[in-house]
């Protein structure tokens, strides 16, 4: 989801450069300290445009932040079946079944990067959806994965599309 | 790989899909949005109000399942979900009362309503963006004017009957505005919901919310959504004769045809329940191949009346869209 410029390490000392070269307000103090562990863009080197950039990200971070909150619980890997190097790995996905789980089951298995792909749901009396990808070792699963959510959706654009003509035609 | 899944007398044969890249040596089988463009088809049968009947050719079965399973359970809609009872002295019990308003279909656009914050309290709960307020308060009374030797409690009382159309909307706040031209009425007026005698009497309010038809049926936006694969008849050999008459009573009306030189011919495999009449025969054994396309899905969608079923159908693409686009900008955590 995000778009990291450059390591926390490097951001933290582009910013104390800064910090050296003029006298910083404790209010600005502050936010740059919040961005130390987060992220920057690359390549900027006026003071002024970080400072306002900072105080920028610091506001897109918190709201980052709730909203990962929320989205961490949907989709989770499961490391004790995923291999080092990724090409084969589980996910466990929350609040979804079948309707999701054999759709993208089937679409990811039309990847010919993919060895094998599967779905289950553990229990009945929980709502979560594992499903395993393996590849070749060309791509990771999780591309294979990202692969077959878009490959869905281009799948129900047509759908729609068509049906839409359909309908227009009687 | 035939396309086809065999049906025999005791058993069906080839039912798992096998166009995957790696399965076979003739064609790719890759995923490929162009081709899919190209293949997919759909045709309309018949489109009503109520019900529509069309095809979905050409897409696997993982699919089609999942529009079926979306337009069930997971297309929003409107229905009674808290009902305040200010007085009821009818023998109906409250609870069954409550329950059966619950189940009455209303014609409520559900774009028109937020999703209620279940986190708040119950006061806090309910607002003109998210709820819509249904009365319902009847009295039974003697009518003076029936005849003397009458039997029929309706006639008899007034109010005898207590049925959906006696639900009057009542717009909240800006709802006087934006319902002005479609006010929120039962789909169906004349669904009964309790009998009343005289002194009796009904007063409540309820609460209709948005919900989902996983969460209760009387979410559920459609009666009935399902499909069935086409069937398919092949006559390999050639049934002549008194032959073909019977072979022709073996399916329903429509299905085979005779034609000039007294041959059955399949007329019709759509009309086809697939009864596996025509296997009980020795006669017509080795002569008739029975079958079903395995990638050509007849569905049926019966709304309950707030929506169009196609207006369903298109629902439950986006909401299987909005999944997979979802959980890819999910981040994926340990």
């Amino acid at each position: 989801m995000r778009q990291v410029g450059l390591e926390a390490s490097e951001v933290s000392s582009i910013l104390r450069t800064i910090h050296r070269m003029s006298d910083i307000t404790d209010k600005k103090q502050e936010q740059d300290v919040a961005m130390e562990g987060g992220e920057a863009t690359a390549g900027v080197v006026a003071e002024q445009t970080i400072i306002a950039q900072s105080e920028e990200e610091a506001q897109e971070e918190e709201e980052d932040d709730e909203e990962e909150d929320l989205d961490k619980e949907k989709i989770k890997i499961l490391p004790q079946a995923t291999s080092e190097d990724g090409t084969s790995a589980s996910f466990q996905i929350a609040n979804e079944d079948h309707t999701l789980g054999n759709v993208l089951r089937y679409i990811i298995m039309k990847n010919p990067d993919v060895e094998f792909c599967g779905y289950s749901i553990p229990h009945p009396s929980e709502d979560f959806l594992n499903i395993r990808i393996q590849t070749y070792g060309d791509i990771t699963a999780v591309d294979a994965l990202k692969k077959g959510l878009q490959d869905m959706m281009d799948m129900c654009d047509v759908v729609e599309e068509k049906f839409t003509q359909k309908i227009r035609e009687m | 790989m035939s396309n086809l899944v065999g049906i025999e007398y005791n058993r069906v044969t080839n039912t798992t899909s096998t166009d995957f890249p790696g399965f076979s040596s003739s064609g790719e089988n890759a995923w490929d949005v162009e081709k899919f463009r190209e293949t997919f088809d759909i045709q309309i049968s018949s489109l009503t109000e109520r019900e529509a009947n069309f095809d979905l050719v050409h897409v696997d079965t993982s699919i089609a399942n999942a529009f079926r399973r979306i337009m069930i359970s997971e297309v929003p809609a409107v229905a009674a979900e808290y009902v305040y009872f200010l007085n009821n002295t009818s023998v109906i019990q409250d609870e069954v009362l409550a329950h059966r308003i619950g189940l009455i279909p209303l014609k409520a656009d559900p774009d028109m309503l937020t999703w209620i914050d279940q986190s708040l309290p119950e006061e806090e709960k309910f607002n003109d963006e998210n709820t819509i307020v249904l009365t319902l308060n009847v009295k039974c009374t003697r009518n003076p004017n029936a005849p003397k030797d009458c039997t029929d409690p309706k006639i008899l009382y007034n109010n005898a009957h207590v049925y959906a159309r006696d639900l009057k909307f009542e717009p909240q706040g800006k709802q006087l505005e934006t319902f002005a031209n479609c006010p929120v009425v039962p789909c169906d007026p004349d669904i009964l919901l309790a009998k009343l005698r005289p002194g009796q009497e009904i007063s409540l309010r309820a609460h209709c919310i948005l919900g989902v038809g996983g969460d209760h049926a009387k979410f559920s936006p459609v009666a009935t959504a399902s499909y069935r694969l086409l069937p398919h008849i092949n006559i390999t050999q050639p049934i002549k004769g008194e032959l073909a008459e019977k072979f022709q009573k073996c399916f329903p009306q429509g299905v085979i045809g005779i034609n000039a030189e007294n041959e059955a011919f399949v007329k019709d495999a759509r009309k086809d329940t697939v009864s596996r009449e025509v296997l009980r025969h020795e006669e017509f054994e080795g002569k008739v191949k029975l079958g079903r396309v395995r990638d050509h899905f007849i569905f049926n969608v019966e709304s309950t009346g707030a929506m169009t079923p196609e207006e369903i159908f298109f629902k439950s693409v986006r909401i299987l869209k909005n999944k997979a686009e979802y959980l890819k900008n999910c981040p994926i955590g340990q």
